[in-house]
């Protein structure tokens, strides 16, 4: 009995995703359950929406922007504060991480009072500096685990055998992060191209991100081109976890975190 | 002490034994340098501070209607939030999470529980994707597959579900679930099977075992995923605005109907100020709570 409970629970939580996937390929503009054949105009549609092209384009910008900016940013902060004596280390552990536990409303409208102030909301240099904020968290806790399981005798003994620290840094350090370096980009280029909330107060038609335009598709349109490119969403991330569960401890990062 | 935690001690002591015998390499641990490495970070976290800061002046700040131009200090904006149609938002987005961390506490338990105590590896592999997968799903896709299952599309429901408090109940507890299950099956795993096993071998049944040891030795968890969760849900946006359908509101749809319909910032920034303060008070209070079970253990 409990294991039918657990086996209903997984459908529960899979249950969008399979009807979501099934509606995609919908032929007909009214929704329907299961699909009454194959179609793949909704693709053809996401692709050929102008407004899906902008925001395409637009999520990539803002992705990479502030992932670029974020990567070295968080792996620095990450190195600090697991290898320095700081003091205060839980204060800066906890501003680091703060943007994670800030309701969306609030960053949002923050981040669009403070736009406006500086004049700045017709440019996406807004959404790459909230992003940066929201996508640190991420980066700052994956590579700061991978700081910490990593043996310091390893460093000592290049050091002790003539490296300089920067050479110490790129033939040892780096190279042994490699696996929390790569968990930290891929979590943020997740959550960044993914981010909804606050990028809707502060992007304009011009600016918006894919997750903005999606939703502005559905509260005007009812056709199953949003299953379609929701479909290409959770392949994408699917994709993704599963090349991190394979290559990384995704257990080790997520269940015995301290 | 848990097995797994072996080796993790064991580097830690041989590092330690290490700096005593090889004290010369500082490494990134002298103070320049460490410096120099936060202060990128404390760039970022002081244009977040701004952001915040800006919003909080303008929840003080009076709001002059149809203009973005505001007036002089005042405490309108909150007082403005006790207003009979506002504290009705207040009032269903209370209801509406304490009913959503009940149920997804109830759904989320045994699926944690399997996936932290599953000894086959492809199991736990195979959970921890489907748990992580939807986490990692964006809002509006998660959301979005939810106004396909819920409108009739997939079957006829008896009762209607999209547009009413139910359905975005629902939304909300499909939402929470990855959530919850990651922070349930951390307390979970870190209970000693001995103890189940030594309380099933003294005779007490699986319900027995799991009401008098396995639930109350993974409390830490509950509370904590049931603090989160909750905090979490008093700022949903996504799902009240596409599963409520401007039927259901909750506090965040309010605020952004003030914000970006009404032109009210000094409104919306009231509300989203009280939003944060209760978030942060409660993941303080879970935080707490962790950090004192943690003593205990």
């Amino acid at each position: 009995m409990f294991r039918l409970a657990v086996i209903l629970l997984l459908a529960f939580m899979t249950l969008p995703t399979v009807v979501v996937i099934a509606v995609s390929f919908n032929p007909t503009a009214i929704l329907a359950f299961p699909p009454s054949g194959l179609s793949m105009r909704w693709y053809v549609n996401v692709v050929t929406y102008p407004q899906f092209q902008r925001a395409a384009w637009n999520s990539l910008l803002v992705t990479v922007g502030a992932v670029a900016l974020a990567m070295p940013v968080g792996t620095a902060a990450a190195l600090a504060l697991a290898r320095g004596r700081v003091r205060g280390q839980e204060l800066w552990a906890t501003l680091l991480l703060s943007p994670l536990v800030v309701p969306g409303v609030a960053a949002g409208l923050g981040f669009l009072a403070l736009g406006a102030a500086l004049g700045l909301l017709q440019s996406r240099s807004v959404l790459i500096a909230a992003h940066v904020a929201l996508v640190l968290p991420f980066v700052v806790r994956s590579v700061w685990v991978s700081v910490r399981n990593l043996d310091p005798t390893l460093e000592r003994a290049a050091a002790s055998l003539g490296a300089t620290p920067w050479r110490v840094f790129r033939r040892v350090t780096l190279p042994l992060l490699r696996p929390g370096l790569l968990a930290a980009l891929l979590f943020a280029v997740i959550v960044s191209l993914n981010e909804f909330v606050v990028s809707l107060f502060i992007s304009t038609r011009l600016t918006e991100i894919l997750p903005v335009a999606m939703f502005s598709y559905v509260v005007n349109y009812t056709d199953p081109t949003i299953a379609a490119l929701s479909t290409l969403f959770i392949l994408g991330t699917f994709l993704i976890v599963w090349i991190a569960d394979r290559f990384l401890d995704l257990g080790g990062v997520f269940l015995h975190h301290r | 002490m848990p097995r797994r935690e072996l080796p993790r001690l064991a580097a830690g002591l041989s590092a330690a034994r290490a700096s005593a015998i090889l004290p010369a390499y500082a490494g990134p641990g002298s103070r320049p340098i460490v410096r120099a490495l936060l202060a990128p970070a404390l760039i970022v976290v002081a244009v977040f501070a701004a952001a915040l800061s800006a919003l909080l002046r303008f929840s003080v700040l009076e709001f002059v209607p149809g203009s973005l131009q505001t007036g002089g200090l005042t405490t309108a904006n909150f007082t403005g939030i006790l207003g009979r149609q506002y504290l009705g938002a207040v009032w269903d987005t209370l209801l509406l999470s304490a009913a959503t961390t009940a149920l997804t506490l109830v759904a989320s338990y045994p699926v944690a529980y399997v996936l932290a105590r599953t000894r086959s590896a492809r199991a736990r592999s195979a959970l921890l994707v489907l748990t992580l997968a939807p986490f990692f799903t964006g809002a509006i896709v998660r959301t979005y597959a939810w106004v396909l299952v819920l409108g009739n599309t997939v079957v006829t429901w008896p009762v209607p579900m999209l547009f009413t408090p139910r359905g975005v109940l629902v939304g909300l507890v499909h939402f929470s679930m990855p959530t919850m299950i990651l922070l349930l099956a951390a307390a979970i795993s870190h209970i000693d099977p001995v103890y189940e096993r030594a309380a099933a071998s003294l005779g007490a049944g699986p319900w027995r075992v799991f009401r008098r040891v396995t639930l109350p030795l993974s409390m830490p968890g509950i509370v904590s995923g049931s603090l989160i969760v909750f905090a979490w849900t008093l700022s949903a946006f996504a799902t009240p605005e596409l599963l409520g359908g401007g039927k259901v509101k909750m506090i965040a749809n309010v605020v952004r109907d003030l914000a970006l319909d009404s032109f009210n910032w000094p409104g919306g920034a009231a509300f989203a100020v009280v939003a944060l303060a209760v978030t942060l008070g409660l993941l303080a209070g879970a935080g707490r709570l962790a950090s004192v079970a943690d003593r205990g253990a």
